[in-house]
């Protein structure tokens, strides 16, 4: 426990020591007010809720989550200090999710820079605060599920760019799932059973449910067991090919 | 007293290349072992092997008794290791990155604080301490990893190239650290700079193509040569033992004790 910490502070501090915190943080505002309130339509809607802020999440996670996380395990290769870091007397699992939760806390911090969007709803109107604090609940493990996507991506190469190209495939692919049109090209071809499972991977679907205010046990567990998933195959990885 | 240090039968093949192939001795505590070979011969890869970043292909290695692959956070605790390069997170300070490693060593508080004083001054790394070690020298460098590799004050200390980029000065201090070091610990040094050798050693290694050639110390490493070769004699013995062309200088019998190593 105590080593998870002391690599959590480490990694977690690591984003404020270069630009990276910076430009992650004011891209990341940048566009969810711009995706909000121009193309969300949060003012004409005369509703006030955030749906149209959450709506948005998903396509934003998928760059920029990916770019968070190309660089957890790309990074270390590169540099080398995979080797300080594999012969210091921690456990890869200690590692492992010691680096995932600075990241998941990182983008944590992000996502709560958005509370002026929630400010103007509540001066606008009445939200349902609740609602919206689920939406961010729902983000938040979103957020998660795509970064230990990322993490264990990054692990397999010491090369940032092709660790942030195949996340965003497979962050794509997770949205994607349950998508009328991959619904329709797959029934031909696989059983209904199959396509429904495979829907059942989607984000969209997990989160949506969330973002509107109904936080159902299904969908908590649904991230968490991804997340779980992900990182066991990170560690995975990194054991079997820890010097290369 | 079990050595602090047992490495038997050590191999790692990588694809076709037999990088270290039945490599075996064992290191006591007091002796500073120098593990010589020309480039590519499979020190470092040893050097991996013995602090658990790379798995060996087959054999084992012990640390204190404990089994590197099988209890690797025991026996990882007590060792102490510079990398080749000495990698280091380049965004952290000095003081943060040496923090760090020592509260993952188990270090806190106000011993943290005093250790790392103390290893600052020991490796001279006044004055640098608040600067990212990205901007730091070659040699400054090299002395943050070495100042990470001694901190939790280790029983069995692993250096690959320690004096590698360090000035005239330093070279001096850290042969003078280790021969202070040396008597309650077991250190492994790799070099290619034979004189250290002389200078620090107990013992030396040498080995060639992934086998070890030549066990022994350092002046029964010297008496190898003939008396006709007067200058840079430990340059000769080294480079006989290990050249691969037909023609070297006088092929030399594999030595006694090493008959016996391979019987083992
Ligand atoms: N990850 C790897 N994949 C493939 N081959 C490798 C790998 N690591 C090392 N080798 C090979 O293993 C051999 C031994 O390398 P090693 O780094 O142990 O040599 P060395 O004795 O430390 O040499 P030097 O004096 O140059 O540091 C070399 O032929 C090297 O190319
Ligand atoms: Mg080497």
């Amino acid at each position: 426990m105590k080593n998870v910490k002391s690599i959590f502070k480490r990694e977690f501090l690591g984003y404020f020591a270069t630009p990276v915190a910076f430009v992650f943080i004011v891209i990341f505002l940048l566009l969810s007010g711009a995706f909000t309130f121009q193309l969300g339509d949060l003012y004409e809607r005369g509703q006030a809720d955030l749906l149209p802020f959450f709506g948005w999440h998903p396509w934003l996670y998928l760059f920029l989550i990916p770019a968070v996380s190309m660089r957890l395990w790309a990074e270390e290769r590169r540099q080398g200090t995979i080797e300080l870091l594999m012969t210091l007397p921690v456990t890869i699992p200690q590692v492992v999710v010691g680096k995932f939760l600075a990241a998941w806390a990182f983008t944590g911090l992000a996502l709560l820079l958005t509370f002026p969007t929630w400010l103007t709803v509540n001066y606008l109107g009445q939200p349902d605060n609740g609602a919206i604090l689920a939406g961010y609940a729902g983000s938040f493990l979103l957020a998660g599920g795509f970064l230990s996507i990322g993490a264990c991506i990054s692990s397999i190469t010491k090369n940032q760019v092709i660790a942030f190209v195949i996340s965003v495939v497979v962050c794509l692919l997770f949205m994607l799932f349950d998508l009328p049109d991959v619904a329709d090209v797959l029934s031909g071809w696989v059983p209904t059973v199959l396509i429904d499972a495979v829907a059942n991977f989607s984000f969209q679907a997990h989160f949506q449910a969330i973002s509107k205010g109904v936080i159902d046990v299904r969908d908590l567990v649904f991230f968490f067991s991804l997340i779980t998933l992900f990182l066991f195959a990170n560690g995975l990885i990194l054991d079997a090919k820890k010097a290369d | 007293m079990s050595a602090l240090l047992e490495i038997r039968s050590l191999s790692k093949a990588f694809g076709p290349l037999k990088a270290v192939s039945n490599v075996s001795f064992d290191v006591q505590k007091g002796e500073v072992l120098g593990f010589l070979g020309p480039n590519g011969a499979g020190k470092s890869t040893t050097m991996k092997m013995v602090t658990g970043f790379v798995t060996p292909t087959s054999g084992d290695v012990r640390v204190c008794g404990h089994d590197i692959l099988q209890a690797p956070v025991e026996a990882k605790k007590r060792i102490g290791y510079l990398p080749e390069g000495a990698p280091a997170y380049p965004d952290m300070t000095p003081l943060s990155f040496l923090r760090f490693i020592g509260e993952i060593r188990g270090l806190d508080g106000p011993m943290l604080h005093d250790r790392i004083d103390e290893i600052v001054k020991t490796v001279h790394l006044e004055g640098v301490m608040h600067q990212p070690i990205e901007t730091l020298s070659k040699g400054y460098k090299r002395r943050v990893g070495l100042a990470q590799a001694i901190l939790h004050d280790p029983e069995l200390l692993i250096m690959d190239e320690p004096t590698d980029g360090l000035d005239p000065n330093q070279k001096h201090e850290v042969r003078n650290l280790i021969r202070r070091m040396a008597a309650k610990k077991a250190i492994v040094l790799s070099t290619h700079i034979l004189e250290e050798v002389e200078a620090v050693c107990t013992r030396a290694i040498i080995i060639n193509r992934g086998t070890i050639v030549f066990d022994g110390t350092p002046t029964e490493l010297e008496e190898r040569a003939p008396e006709s070769v007067t200058k840079n004699r430990l340059d000769w013995v080294f480079r006989t033992l290990t050249s691969d062309e037909a023609d070297a200088p006088q092929p030399i019998a594999a030595p006694a004790h090493l008959q016996k190593v391979a019987k083992r």
